[in-house]
């Protein structure tokens, strides 16, 4: 419960980055000057037929590669996301990718100083890889030598890096030699300039994430869901946490280009968090994960490499949220949907239940001494209203619904009395009722979890030789307790429709 | 009390490292000896010169109110956290060369259960050092985590994702994890903590089950009431030993009072229990 709040949570903060970076895009257009490519150049052209069938069908050799790299990227992020965000890590990765920033800048002068490529993405990504690992660096220690909390000490250095970063871009734009044009694109994320050697270096070590992640599957669930155990067993828990680590240092760091840093939280956090949505079960959550990551970033990069001037960040961004409403919404396991109808259906059953058996007991109280069949006994509004905490408007309304089913007939607006139909169903409720509070009273260690009112009938949840020992001992407490013996014999409910109607009642 | 209780006591308060010569024992055959182990949290002792010899086939309780670094012994003893100074020996070796002959059952809050995951996942985590690093899980070792999960009572829910499981069967999920190891010395924090009646009963058959195998098993309680009930062995801690042996002996009225200070009310229920 708290883990999906938590996940939601993280949710809204990566969209509200989305939303927020839409002016800042604007005020980039000074910072960064102006060009041709600009990712401050909106003017989005409505591409042609042969544009759109050249990037869907991979006739371009380039798109191919670049569509390919990141859907790997995709998949790695999924899947070390998934690790992340159980660890409780996931906000890590954004101060990380935060951090990256001053690092690129620097890789970059240096680079053009030494007279090397400025823009080549291994110089730029080790730049960024160095000052990321600094900053987690700067967070632990802050971390462990003062008395903050890790999310302020996240807050401190995420800020802090990424305004040095911005200052160092603002410098490389006014240096004369090199030109700078396209370091932006780590901040929003572009892959229509990739080249394709870049999109296998991104790929390749993408794959080589989810490689490692899948041998060490076991290991890093356990850390996860218990390091003092994990510990106690002998392993080495911090080497776990370190890969771990490493891996999400990783996946961000090749994940800059493709996604940009503002937006990289998001790639390891939605699909882990939709996945979440759809599964109890830790194998199938990286799974799920793994073809979230990998579809957004295939349907990301697509559009980017048809819109060229649109950040491919956010389309990845915006195609995962959509899968996250979408999960959050119609998610199998804890979907928003699933819940309100398993409770309505709950609640549902439970009222028209109480409805029946209030009847049923009714009824087992005024029998006829003689014992004759009495269910058409008309039973009135009051003494129901006396046996259970409705209001009288809530009686009506169930009332209506029990009528609907043929279970009970109205007699003058304030007696009722049941149907031949509704007397074998109460009949049977009651029964099983009873039955259940004998297995609680009786097997009181295994019974709650296993005690299913919505299960039609409790032989579909038990065992029959349980029910048959549950059987002899509710006719042994009926006759030693005195609990009010049924009208009728109780096997009723599984007797033909026609036995019980023939049953005729003097009144 | 017979002589060679005394001496072992004497041993234990003495805490000198020459205590290894508990009498008839050899260092491989006392399941745990804890020699001068002091942890400290930011220089703050959480607890103080530990000494203790846990002699073999012993159900031990450790009793201490919150705060007394119960948690922490545990935690020193399998070097999970830095130790101040001191040593420790299991069966007579490190920890860390022993590790497989111990079975540690951590306290419930200790993780979050709406992990997905399922009872027979967290089972089969104690079985992972016997898989071997990224093996996958094999059916045998399915097969021993079902048959320990069934001797703690709840075989059926193996399938159970385990936010849905009680307080109770979640408590018996950790022992059955503990179980499979089929260790000979188990350390368990407060199993007994928030769980119902039925499993309270269920832990102690086990233990007792245990300590017919001839296993040793240290176990947190917080319950005075029935210590001297389930336990053979008490020590009493407060940052020190106030005092370790056989509960006849040492779970008196006035060895209480030293471990718990002014706080009456507990004191008052563990008379009255006695």
């Amino acid at each position: 419960m708290t883990q999906s709040r938590r996940c939601q949570t993280a949710v809204v903060l990566v969209l509200g980055c989305v939303l927020g970076s839409m002016p800042l895009m604007g005020q980039e257009h000074d910072a960064l000057g102006d060009r041709q490519h600009s990712i401050t150049d909106r003017r989005v052209e409505w591409p042609t037929w042969s544009q759109w069938k050249r990037v869907f069908l991979l006739q371009d050799y380039n798109t191919r590669v670049v569509v390919f790299g990141t859907t790997l990227l995709g998949m790695a992020g999924g899947l070390v996301g998934s690790f992340a965000l159980l660890r409780k890590r996931a906000l890590m990765g954004d101060a990380l990718s935060h951090a990256t920033l001053p690092g690129i800048g620097l890789a970059f002068i240096f680079a053009t100083y030494c007279g090397m490529d400025g823009k080549s993405l291994p110089v730029l990504l080790s730049g960024a890889a160095v000052s990321g690992v600094l900053g987690v660096a700067v967070i632990l220690g802050i971390r462990n030598m003062t008395r903050l909390k890790e999310d302020a000490a996240l807050g401190i250095v995420l800020s802090v890096f990424f305004g040095i970063g911005v200052g160092i871009l603002g410098v490389v734009q006014q240096m004369k030699t090199g030109h700078a044009a396209g370091l932006e694109g780590f901040v929003y994320g572009k892959t229509a300039s990739m080249r394709s050697y870049d999109a296998w270096l991104i790929g390749g070590t993408g794959f080589v994430c989810m490689l490692i992640s899948v041998a060490f599957f076991k290991e890093l669930k356990l850390i996860c869901f218990d390091e003092t155990f994990a510990g106690s067993r002998g392993y080495p828990v911090l080497m776990l946490d370190m890969l771990l680590m490493a891996l999400v240092v990783v996946v961000t760091i090749i994940g800059l280009q493709a996604v940009g840093l503002i937006l990289m939280i998001a790639l390891l956090v939605i699909p882990a968090a939709a996945a979440r949505f759809w599964t109890e079960n830790m194998q199938r959550l990286a799974v799920y994960s793994s073809v979230l990551g990998a579809i957004c970033c295939l349907v990301g990069s697509s559009f980017s490499a048809i819109f060229p001037r649109l950040p491919s960040g956010a389309m990845i961004v915006l195609t995962s949220a959509v899968f996250f409403m979408i999960s959050m919404i119609l998610g199998s396991r804890r979907g928003v949907l699933v819940r309100v109808l398993r409770r309505r259906q709950l609640n549902r059953a439970i009222d028209r239940e109480h409805l029946l058996r209030g009847i049923y007991e009714l009824l087992e109280i005024q029998r006829d001494p003689s014992g004759t069949d009495n269910y058409q006994i008309p039973v009135s509004h009051s003494n129901l209203l006396a046996m259970r905490s409705w209001s009288s408007s809530q009686l009506g309304w169930r009332i209506r619904q029990a009528e609907r089913e043929g279970l009970v007939q109205e007699i003058g607006g304030r007696e009722l009395r049941l149907t031949p139909k509704g007397f074998r169903e109460a009949a049977r409720l009651v029964h099983q009722h009873r039955l259940w509070e004998m297995y609680l009273l009786e097997y009181a260690e295994i019974a709650p979890s296993k005690v299913d009112r919505q299960a039609d009938a409790i032989e579909h949840v038990l065992d029959s030789d349980v029910i048959a020992e549950l059987e002899t001992l509710l006719l042994q407490r009926q006759n030693v307790e005195g609990v009010p013996v049924s009208p009728h014999r109780i096997g009723v409910a599984s007797e033909s429709g026609s036995s019980a109607t023939s049953r005729e009642v003097e009144m | 009390m017979n002589p060679s209780q005394l001496v072992r006591r004497q041993v234990v308060r003495s805490m000198t490292a020459s205590s290894t010569l508990c009498e008839n024992n050899s260092p491989q055959d006392t399941p745990l000896s804890v020699y001068d182990l002091t942890v400290a949290y930011h220089r703050k002792p959480v607890i103080w010169d530990i000494g203790i010899e846990i002699p073999r086939g012993q159900l031990v309780g450790v009793v201490g109110p919150n705060g007394a670094g119960k948690s922490t012994l545990l935690k020193a003893v399998m070097g999970l956290i830095p130790v101040a100074s001191g040593r420790v020996q299991v069966f007579g070796e490190t920890y860390r060369r022993n590790q497989h002959r111990v079975g540690y059952v951590p306290q419930r809050e200790s993780v979050d259960w709406d992990f997905p995951v399922n009872a027979l996942d967290v089972v089969t985590m104690g079985l992972y050092r016997r898989v071997g690093w990224c093996f996958p899980v094999r059916r045998k070792h399915r097969e021993i985590a079902m048959d320990a999960l069934r001797r703690v009572g709840i075989g059926d829910l193996a399938h159970q994702q385990i936010s849905q499981l009680s307080g109770g069967q979640q408590q018996r999920t950790f022992l059955a994890r503990a179980l499979v190891q089929d260790a000979d010395l188990y350390l368990m924090d407060e199993p007994f903590a928030a769980v119902d009646a039925a499993t309270e009963t269920a832990i102690v058959e086990l233990l007792r089950e245990m300590k017919k195998a001839g296993k040793t098993a240290v176990v947190i309680h917080h319950d005075l009431q029935t210590v001297s009930q389930y336990f053979d062995y008490v020590i009493l801690l407060n940052m020190r030993v106030i005092a370790a042996g056989p509960t006849a002996d040492v779970f008196t009225e006035e060895n209480l009072r030293k471990t718990y200070g002014g706080r009456l009310t507990l004191l008052e229920e563990a008379t009255e229990a006695m």
